[in-house]
Formats: structure tokens, sequence, C-alpha cells
């Protein structure tokens, strides 16, 4: 009788944790599932969730006459992580909007859930244009940037200096191969050629053997079509093996953290795409003054972006009335963003926020004046230069 | 014997009511699947001593094939399961064929480096998604029948394959063969002496429990609506062993109560404490080999069942 | 430009010169590994994890320390030797009598804890760990740049592991350490300390591991799971080689990674899984591997 007791006791001990947590009535639950401590982290990562903050907190604190809550976790880029955990605030924790992803795999991932269990969805920091593509729902909202902008911006500039002939180096999952994809699109279109590509897994350290492979190809061109540390650690090797001497890496995405990790030494010359920087404007340069001072470090386009969505969102909810997600992407869809971190900024119909991209040049370290000074201006592309004027046709959403 | 009854007459009823119980229907589901890869992987390790380290090979390509049938070839859920387990079966005669010769630490090791094999063309070919994993399987139905999609449903659906499962496991172990792989754990050059071919059985169990390990990775896939490469990672085999060390290989229950141990402190400890979760799961793993080598469920037997004689 | 079916020659030059870089690695470990359970009879899945502490060693040395690379060459695998040391008079000694897959068992979940507390303190991505001074440039060998670094790693490498062989086939110290594996009884009849042999000789083997981790800093960024994919091949490795044999590891270590890089050239899917195919093969044909002694 004892046995029975207590090897049921185990199993009811192990059960009870499965009681369902608070379900939050008198709230509003506002989600980020994002790379806390792997390739993304400094991209987004902490301070995403800082920006976050400082967004609920310049909002009030509560809308509606409720609470505003963030929870946060690390989907470790594992997409099995990042569903799960959403499919679970939506049943368990009464969640109303999700931010998140940095890994396009994973939000992918997500964007699923968000279908399925009817949660906005508001993707910063994944490239894929998939997003809004074949992978679109309903429900999700591409913010910060994508794939195709930043082939419009980093490759064309590249391919209109002379860069015809390109050997990818691709981190081999759905952001990697969509990025060459965009920028191998426009590489062909301006009269360029691919000559080759090889695929990195997603936080390759050592890129000596991919590497020589490029030089191998004889390409003009080093396209990195990867990011965070991926790129840093790519960029690193294919100087230290002399392929900068001899090819042009460019840079397909690159954040403020990886130039800043890199050392202008290092980056300087680089091209890059993005759509915010905390210098533009005096705006910009508020936020990020009040950003420096809780994290001391300037924030990157997907920091500030998480700022913006976050009111966006707060917005749509007090001017909607509730937190209805129809009611609320309906909204989104229709509503102009004229914030600090875009002027003129939409919603399009497949879920893209269209804005301005601005491509860059990294200054070298004679030309940097202050701390974090890193970028100048060389083109400013309106929101349809840089994504096109409609909406992706592959996206369901449009077959109607 | 009628305390065993009593216990799981008992468990039964628990499973039976849990989902109306307010319990997370899809944390159960989650629960019961890895509790059955565990048992299944506990036929192998607590009745043949045999330690694979790389079980999770079995789990996760049948997974990914149960979920790639069912998501893009529109396959039904039930051929769906049984096409990942005859995947798993396969799997587990090929490495299991190559491992068997090889007894203790290189047995480990053979199932260990085969199963990165997996894992590595897991990665690279073009059906299993590589990083980004297969995504949005839909449940299906029960031969068109009875939707699985409402997590009730499908709760319950689980349940009854585990339950089928685990008394298949019993019968197993409680049969002539069960008895020639006791014999054979025992002593094994006594059993050849017998007449008995050690490998043979010693493959058929190792292939028996790659097709219960494939059944619960393809009901996992089910479950959860996505397969990724974690399925077929390294720590998802440690992690079984762990369940399985941790609830008490050599019994019937405790690969249960370790899995259903395993799952909860990873949902529970991953909100709280992020990353240092491997360090708590590598520290039990430490305990349990140094101190509490019978797992929970095999202390409790041995405490309970110890001779009353004075 | 010559080519060797179809692929150019600097090409396969190349990949062949990164995968003797790779075979020097998986020597140097392969060898710790052969040393710990061909005289303990103790496979260390912590392996890894060792090779992790051991950059992580160097990496903290430089970052807060102001201990330099060289330093570090002698420091780190000092400092995990001794952790080594610590954890098997702590709790592998208690499971020498027991069968030896909870040493295994216990390793595991050692590796799990050190992968997860480095985790848990630096996060997942790698830490960058400058190339010496002294080290650092390349040198062009017309089918490619070389960085000096890298032939550093193959030279440090074949130094020490030939050492290694050397001190334990060839000295008196390396008999005794080969006596007492076979015979401890025996052994400790003569007067040998045998459990504080055992002691250092898992410190040792732990400290190779280190080693190699400082060597692998600048290759690869310090990162906490640096160890755990690495391990595996390597445990493949020695397999081939033979599980007991320091030569065998040394060879195989070496020769799988010109494989490898050879592999990379010709038919880079496989360069993955080409180790364990060969593994595979090797087991069918030769069970105790090619140099094993069973």
């Amino acid at each position: 009788m004892l046995k029975t007791t207590a090897t049921v006791c185990c199993t009811l001990l192990g059960l009870c944790s499965a009681m369902p947590a608070g379900a939050a009535g008198g709230q509003v639950v506002i989600g980020d599932i994002d790379d806390l401590s792997g390739v993304y982290a400094d991209a987004a990562g902490q301070g995403a969730i800082e920006a976050a903050n400082m967004a609920i907190a310049d909002f009030g604190g509560t809308v509606l006459g409720k609470k505003i809550v963030l929870l946060s976790v690390d989907h470790q880029n594992k997409p099995d992580i990042g569903a799960t955990k959403f499919r679970e605030w939506a049943d368990q924790n009464g969640l109303n909007m999700l931010l998140g992803g940095s890994n396009t795999g994973v939000s992918i991932a997500m964007a699923k859930v968000a279908a399925a269990k009817k949660v906005p969805f508001i993707a910063i920091g994944a490239g894929g244009a998939s997003l809004t593509g074949a992978d679109c729902t309903a429900y999700t909202v591409h913010y910060a940037y994508d794939t195709t902008a930043l082939g419009n911006g980093t490759a064309s500039a590249i391919v209109k200096q002379g860069g015809k002939s390109w050997f990818f180096v691709t981190a081999d999952y759905a952001f990697g191969t969509q990025l060459q994809e965009a920028a191998a699109r426009v590489v062909t279109a301006n009269g360029g050629k691919v000559v080759g590509a090889v695929r990195a897994p997603l936080g390759t350290t050592d890129y000596s053997s991919f590497l020589l492979q490029a030089q191998g190809s004889g390409a003009q061109v080093l396209g990195l079509a990867n990011a965070g540390t991926d790129f840093s650690n790519s960029l690193k090797a294919a100087e230290e093996f002399g392929i900068t001497k001899t090819m042009k890496p460019a840079a397909l995405l690159a954040f403020i953290s990886d130039i800043h990790s890199l050392t202008l030494q290092t980056a300087q010359g680089l091209y890059l795409t993005t759509g915010w920087y905390w210098d533009l404007n005096a705006e910009t340069r508020a936020f990020a003054k009040r950003y420096f001072a809780k994290m001391n470090r300037e924030p990157t386009m997907d920091q500030a972006a998480y700022y913006s969505a976050t009111l966006q969102y707060l917005n749509a909810v007090k001017a909607v009335g509730s937190t209805d997600p129809d009611l609320i992407m309906a909204h989104l869809k229709s509503t102009k963003i004229n914030d600090m971190f875009t002027k003129e900024g939409y919603v399009r119909a497949d879920g893209l926020m269209v804005h301005t991209m601005y491509v860059m040049q990294v200054k070298t370290p004679a030309e940097s004046k202050y701390p974090w000074d890193y970028y100048k201006v060389i083109k400013v592309m309106s929101g349809e230069e840089a994504d096109g004027t409609q909406p992706d046709p592959s996206c369901s959403l449009l077959k109607k | 014997m009628r305390a065993k009854t009593a216990v799981y007459a008992l468990l039964l009823l628990l499973g039976i009511a849990a989902p109306w119980l307010g319990l997370y229907p899809v944390f159960l589901m989650k629960v019961l699947c890895f509790a059955l890869f565990a048992c299944a992987y506990n036929l192998l390790l607590g009745y043949t001593k045999m330690l694979s380290f790389g079980h999770a090979a079995y789990f996760g390509s049948s997974a990914y094939a149960t979920g790639w049938l069912v998501s893009v070839h529109g396959w039904g859920s039930i051929p769906g399961i049984l096409a990942g387990v005859a995947v798993a079966t396969l799997l587990g005669l090929v490495i299991g064929a190559i491992a068997v010769r090889r007894q203790g630490i290189y047995f480990a090791m053979i199932t260990l480096a085969l199963s990165q094999l997996v894992y590595f063309v897991c990665l690279q070919a073009q059906f299993t998604g590589g990083e980004n994993g297969l995504q949005g399987i839909p449940r299906g139905s029960v031969f068109g029948l009875v939707s699985l999609g409402p997590d009730r449903t499908m709760y319950y659906f689980v349940l009854a394959v585990f339950i089928a499962a685990y008394a298949l496991i019993l019968r197993i172990v409680h049969s002539p063969f069960g008895q020639v792989l006791k014999a054979i754990r025992a002593n094994e050059p006594r059993a050849v002496s017998l007449g008995y071919k050690a490998d043979r059985y010693k493959l058929l169990a190792f292939v028996l429990s790659a097709s219960l390990a494939g059944l619960a990775g393809a009901l996992k896939a089910l479950v959860l609506g996505f397969v990724t490469l974690s399925d077929v990672s390294q720590a998802t085999s440690g992690e079984v062993i762990l369940m399985t060390l941790l609830g008490g290989s050599g019994t019937f229950l405790g690969p249960v109560v370790g899995a259903d141990i395993v799952v909860t402190l990873q949902e529970y400890l991953s909100d709280l404490v992020g990353a240092w979760v491997s360090v708590i799961i590598g520290a039990i793993f430490v305990v349990c080999v140094m101190i509490f080598r019978r797992g929970f469920v095999g202390e409790i037997e041995r405490r309970f069942s110890a001779p009353r004689r004075p | 430009m010559t080519s060797i079916f179809g692929v150019p020659l600097p090409a396969i030059l190349g990949q062949l010169m990164l995968g003797l870089v790779n075979g020097s690695f998986y020597a140097l470990l392969s060898l710790g590994l052969a040393v710990i359970f061909g005289l303990l009879g103790v496979v260390n899945f912590a392996h890894g994890a060792f090779y992790m502490l051991g950059a992580f060693a160097a990496y903290v040395g430089l970052e807060f320390l102001g201990v330099n690379y060289w330093w570090a060459l002698l420091l780190a695998p000092l400092a995990v030797g001794l952790l080594g040391i610590l954890i098997e008079r702590l709790f592998l000694r208690h499971l020498y009598q027991l069968d030896p897959l909870y040493g295994l068992l216990l390793t595991f979940g050692i590796a799990l804890i050190a992968e997860g507390v480095m985790r848990g303190l630096f996060g997942a991505s790698g830490k960058s760990y400058p190339v010496p001074k002294l080290l650092q440039g390349g040198v062009n060998l017309g089918f490619m740049m070389l960085p000096i670094y890298r032939a550093w790693v193959v030279a440090a490498s074949i130094a020490v592991c030939a050492t290694t062989w050397f001190l334990i086939e060839r000295t008196r110290l390396g008999a005794v350490l080969r006596a007492a594996t076979e015979n401890a009884r025996l052994v400790q009849a003569f007067g040998i300390n045998v459990p504080l042999v055992v002691m250092t000789t898992y410190g040792a083997g732990v400290a190779l591991a280190a080693l190699a981790g400082v060597l692998a800093a600048p290759v690869v960024q310090v990162s906490p799971l640096m160890g755990s994919s690495l391990v595996i091949v390597v445990f493949a490795v020695v397999v081939i080689g033979g599980m007991g044999s320091i030569l065998g590891a040394i060879v195989s270590g070496l020769v799988l990674g010109l494989i490898e890089g050879l592999t990379k050239v010709v038919y880079p899917e496989a360069s993955n899984i080409v180790v364990f195919v060969i593994m595979a093969v090797v087991l069918m044909w030769r069970p105790t591997g090619l140099f094993g002694r069973d």
C-alpha cells in the first residue's frame, strides 16, 4: 500500500506543475520571444526588452484602464521553443500581442501560431521576406526591414559600383536563403552574375573552409548573406585569410552592434542597408540618449523598432477601444506611422511595414568624430524603392 | 500484485480525468510522448543493459517522416504514424546490426556516432527543412472520422496509444522472449552456451525499442505540430537517458515518472532560469549516477519490497 | 591551373591545409581521450567541456587578469587539469568498481553542468579571442594565404602529441602507467601509489584537452558550445584508431582531418558525416579499430 501511495504521489507531484498559470484577465499582455543569448542577442536581445519597457512607460503603463505587462523569454534560436512558448502564453497567460523573433526560422514558426491563435505578431529583427510572402498570415506585421529591402539597397549599390561577379557565403536557414535570393535577383537584374554560393550552419565560428571556396571562385564580391556574430566572424576570417584584399565584402545585413564589435578599422568602407540609425535626426538622437543612459550602447535598428512597434500597438488598442485582434490588425493596416522610427511608414496588405530605408557606408576611423559615429548616408530609399509598390503576390491573403 | 493493479487503476483514472482537472492538455501530451519514449528506451537499458547513446535518432527520424508525409503529402494521421514507426524500425535495424556486435562502452560509442550521422543527414536533407524544421503539421483525424484538432480529443488519442504501447512493453518483458533477454543480461556466455543466439535477441530488443521510440516521435510530431533538429539531437538522447535513470531503469513506471519530472522541470525552469536549466539537469544526472542509481521508482520499490522476515 | 577530377589544385591544397589544422585538433583531443580511456577505462564524455573550459580560461585570463596567450598556454591546462583532478577524486573514483557505463554517464552530466554554467555566465554566442601579436599575419603559399597562427597550431599539436606518445610508450613513467592499468594491485605492491597515478593521469588527459582549447581560441571563437559537437567527432576518431591506442588516436586524428578537408572540396555535403561513415566501415571490418588492442 505504501508503494502505491508513494508512486502515485511522485506522479502527482509532476502533474501538479501542469496547473495553468494565472490567466490575466484585467491586463494587457505583451510578449517578447527573442534570441537573448545567441547569435542575434546584441542586435535585439536585452536591449529590445528595455526598449519595449521604455515604450510602455512612455505610454503611461496602462491602456483602457488595464495594466500593461511584458513577458519575455529566450528562444535560443530554436523554432520549437519559440512556437511552444507563444502557444502556451496564448493559451495560459492571455497574451494579446507578440513582439519578436530576430531569427527568421523561429519567426515563421511563430507566425503560424499567430494565425492559429489569432494573436497579432509583430515580427522584428527577422529578415525573411517570406513572412509577408509565402508565409504571410492575417496577424503578422513585419517591421524594421526585410531581405528584399536589403538586396535592393546594398546589392544594388555594390553592383552599380562595378561589383559584377558575386560569391555568397550564406547562413543555412530561411533568412540566409532568402537574403541570398534577394541579393542575387538584384545582381542579375543589373547585369551581374552569381558565380557560386556556399552554405554555413547558423552559429558557425570557423569560416576558413567556406571562405577558401569563395576565394577559389574568382568572384569580385564576397556576399555575406548572414548576420549577427555569423557576419562578424566571417568578415574577420576573410581579413585573416587575406581575402578582403582580392574580394570586396558585401555586408548584406549588419547592425551597428556588429560594426562596434568589429571596430571601424576592420569594417570601414562597408556598404549596408538599415531602416533606422540613431544619429539621423533630433528625434532619433533623443531616443538614443535615453536608451544609452540605460544600456550604455547606442540602439540598433531592431531595438528602436521594438520601441516604435509597442507604441503603435498600444495606440491602436486605445483608438479601437479593445484588444480584439481583427480590429487591431485592421487599424494597423490603415494607419500611417509617423514617429521616432519613421516618418512615412504604413502597413501593407501583406503585413509588411513599408518605410524609408537608408543605404549607409561605414566611416573610416579618421572620419568618425565621436563614439558610435559610424555611418554616412549614401542613399535614401523611399519605402517603394526598397520594397516595391505592390504587396508580395505570393501572399495568400491577397488571393481572394 | 494487488498493489500494482491498484496503482495502475489510479493512474488510469487520473489520466482520463486530467483534462477536466484543468491541466494543460498540450503539456500532458508532451509528457505522454516522452514517457513513451523513455519506456521504449528502458526496454533496452533496463532489460538488456545496453546503453544506447543516440536514441533520439529513432524518435526524431520517425517524427520527421510522419510530419513530412502528413503535412507535405497529405497522408492521413494513422498511416502517417505507421510510416514513422516503420522508418524508425528500419533505422533501428541498420544501426542495431552494426552496434550489437560490440558491448558496453563500444556499443554506446557506436550508437552515439551513428545517431550523429542521422542528425547531420537530417540537417542537410531538403525535406526536413534543415534549421527551420517542419512546421504547421496538421493533426488530421482518425481515419477521417474523429478530428484530432481539438486538444482534448488529441489527448485521449495519445493516452490510448500510450496505454496500448505500455501494455505491449509489459507483454514483451513477461514473454519467453523477455526471459531470454534476462538470461542474456545476467550471463551472456552462458546463454550462448545454451544455444541462444544472443546477438539476434539483442538486435530484436534494439529494434523493438527503436520502433516504440519512433511511435513516440510520430505522436509528438502531430501533437505539437512541428519537428526540428533538436528532436534528433544529442541533447534529446541525453534527456531520455536521464528520464529513465531518474525514474528508475529496470522498472515499469520508472521511465514514466522520470519523463514527467524532467519535462515539468524544463517547462518551469526555463521560465525562471533560462540557460541554467542544463546545469540543473546535469546536476541531477550526477546525483543519480553517484547516489541515486535506482531512480525514484527503483528506490521506492526496494524500500517497500524488502522481505518482512525478521 | 591544374585540376584533379575537375577540382582545381589550389582548392584541394587549400582545403587539405585547413584539414591538417582541424586534424591537429582532432589528434590532440583524441590523444587526451585515449590516454584517459587506455589508462583508466573511463570514457570521458566531459572531454569537450574541458576543451571549452581551457579556451574560456584563456579568454577570462586575457580579459580580466591580463594573462597573455603564452602564459595561458601553460596556466589554462594547469587550472583545468586541477579541476579534472578534483572531479576524479570526488566523483569518478567511486565508480571504478561499477559498470563503466556509469563513468560515461557521470562525465556526461559533468559536461552538461560545465556547458550550462558557462552559457549562463557568458551567453551562447562566441567571444572573440585575438591572435597573439607574434603569430599574426600570413604566409602566401601560392594556392592560399596561410595565417601563421594556423601553422603554429599544427606544429604545436604535433609536438605535444609526439612528446606524449614518447612519454607513455618509451619512458619508465609510461611503463608504470601502463602497468598500473594492467594490474593495479601488483603495481601497488611495488610501492607505487596507484590512486595518485590514476588521478594525475586523468588530470593530464584533461589538461591536454584544455591545451587544445587554448590553441583553438583564436581560431573558432570561445563559446560554451564549442566542445559539444566536436567531442562526438573525436569519439568517432578514437574508435577508428582503437580506443586504447595512443598512436592510433594521433594518426587517425590527423588523417581524418585531411580526409574531411578533401571531402569539403569534392563533396561538401558529406563533410560532416564522413568521419562517422568511415567509423561504421572500420567497425564492420575491424571491430577493435585500426590500431586497437582489445
